[in-house]
């Protein structure tokens, strides 16, 4: 367990609303979810969810941190919005949801082998890199996440779609040497850089 | 109607030799017969997407769109910025909003761009391709340069996610948009009204990381295309597209279908209704073709 982790834990002396209020994004909607299940009902994914939105709001009033932040629930979110625009209190539920996968991966607290967490992080670490997304390195980089002979395995069964898709000029193999870039990649990178600086030192996580 | 100019923000997919490649052929020719001119932002970024989240906290990931805001209010001032990506807008329009309500994270996001010698007002309109032809055309307008009718074509608008919520498109609804169908009828084709998963979603990105249960959705968006007799799928979302058209023979081996149902954009049924050639509208991108569509494009 990281040392922020500790640190928020001393620091918040198991107030995890409060918590999750300061630190994560949105989060100060939390306590405005009046239990209804509209959120959990409208999910595409909601059978897959351990915990559907409805009960994580619950958990998080009920201080049930370390259930919350370990749980793979909050990577079931394919963004489709369905439970924003139908929440009758207008909670911004997508985005808390993403907020607390962001948090949990901060506290080091995800799940390891999460498909998703992986994936977002490949994609993150795959447009940061030149500014845009390379897909065909970001598409073999998933297929190989979990080790080498998995790697093979799952590329023998994606290769008819690649083939597809590289017939129909949708997917270039030069991407692996170069492909599409920012001119100003540099730039780019101080402003991440700087963004996370900022957002570091408002949730009192310094160079962790 | 005198040439209109847009701000325009293509994304990663629409790249050349990208995923969605064949939906900015499309949308080219589309605007060409429109006399719309699309001003690209100089040295645009990656918007995150809505799976940037691992890795990028919320201030980096406002960070990318607003960047793309600054380059484009340089460039481009006075102009909308439109987006042909679904993913694209929203980022976007978000960020946008999120900055606008939210003095604080306008203050640290321009003292992050000032990093690169940048600064945001983030005060440009944000517009998805599809709110420019209703809104600034209309449906009537849009009907006028139709050369070749799509006759006898019936074809279910699979609306999807983002585009759809939570923004969507002034005077639709969430549950039940028609725009697509207006269009489809507009364009001379049949529109699939009773399509009930208009609006299901494909799983996104999550098709990538969450395959099985991403299919499971596609599956019965597929499979509610053919029960309501179409013969093609539109959309106008390039991850619906690709998510939709791409994985059907996977779909097939696992679930005994026999889908071969083609997902073309919007822009595409536009072309082609216009006069376009085959490759001007895209058609050669179709990994399932759209013989319909193809076989109109050569008369």
């Amino acid at each position: 367990m990281s040392d922020y982790n500790q640190q928020m834990i001393e620091q918040f002396r198991g107030n995890f609303l409060k918590e999750v209020e300061s630190n994560v994004e949105e989060g100060e909607w939390v306590k405005m979810c009046m239990q209804c299940g509209v959120c959990s009902g409208s999910c595409p994914f909601g059978p897959h969810w351990a915990h559907p939105p409805q009960e994580i709001f619950m958990m998080i009033r009920e201080g049930e941190r370390e259930q919350v932040l370990t749980s793979d629930s909050m990577w079931m979110c394919t963004s489709c919005y369905n439970c924003i625009v139908r929440c009758p209190r207008g909670l911004p539920i997508t985005h808390i949801m993403h907020g607390l996968a962001t948090y949990a991966k901060r506290l080091g607290l995800a799940p390891k082998e999460q498909p998703t967490a992986k994936f977002a992080q490949l994609f993150w670490d795959n447009l940061t890199k030149t500014g845009r997304v390379n897909e065909l390195k970001l598409g073999l980089a998933l297929y190989f996440m979990n080790g080498f002979s998995e790697g093979i395995k799952t590329s023998l069964k994606m290769k008819d779609i690649g083939l597809g898709m590289w017939k129909t000029k949708r997917l270039n193999p030069m991407e692996m040497v170069g492909g599409h870039s920012c001119k100003d990649t540099k730039g780019l990178q101080a402003i991440l850089a700087k963004a996370q600086e900022i957002e570091d030192a408002k949730i009192g996580r310094s160079g962790a | 109607m005198a040439k209109k100019s847009y701000s325009f923000y293509p994304g990663c997919s629409s790249q050349k030799a990208a995923s969605a490649s064949n939906y900015l052929t499309s949308v080219q020719s589309m605007c060409d017969v429109l006399d719309v001119e699309l001003n690209e932002i100089p040295d645009w970024n990656c918007c995150s997407a809505s799976i940037g989240y691992a890795g990028g906290g919320e201030l980096p990931r406002l960070a990318l769109s607003a960047r793309n805001m600054a380059l484009s209010e340089q460039a481009h001032p006075g102009q909308d910025i439109v987006a042909t990506c679904a993913a694209c807008w929203l980022a976007t329009k978000e960020t946008q909003e999120r900055l606008h309500a939210d003095e604080e994270l306008m203050k640290e996001t321009n003292e992050a761009l000032a990093a690169a010698g940048l600064q945001v007002k983030a005060d440009q309109k944000v517009r998805h391709m599809v709110e420019v032809l209703i809104e600034d055309f209309g449906y009537e307008e849009l009907g006028k340069p139709v050369k070749k009718p799509l006759e006898g074509i019936k074809i279910a608008g699979y609306v999807g996610c983002q585009t759809n919520r939570p923004f969507g498109i002034a005077g639709e609804s969430f549950e039940n948009p028609k725009y697509l169908d207006k269009l489809v009828e507009t364009l001379g084709a049949e529109p699939c009204e009773n399509y009930e998963k208009k609006v299901q979603c494909c799983g996104g990105a999550l098709a990538f990381s969450e395959p099985e249960k991403s299919q499971e959705l596609i599956k019965g968006i597929i499979e509610s295309a053919y029960d309501n007799g179409a013969e093609l799928i539109v959309t106008p979302c390039p991850v619906c597209q690709m998510n939709v058209e791409v994985y059907q023979d996977q779909i097939n081996a696992k679930y005994g279908t026999k889908f071969k149902m083609p997902v073309v954009y919007y822009s595409t049924l536009m072309s082609v209704a216009y006069g376009k050639s085959l490759k001007e509208a895209g058609l050669d991108g179709q990994v399932i073709r759209a013989k319909q569509l193809e076989e109109i494009a050569k008369k």
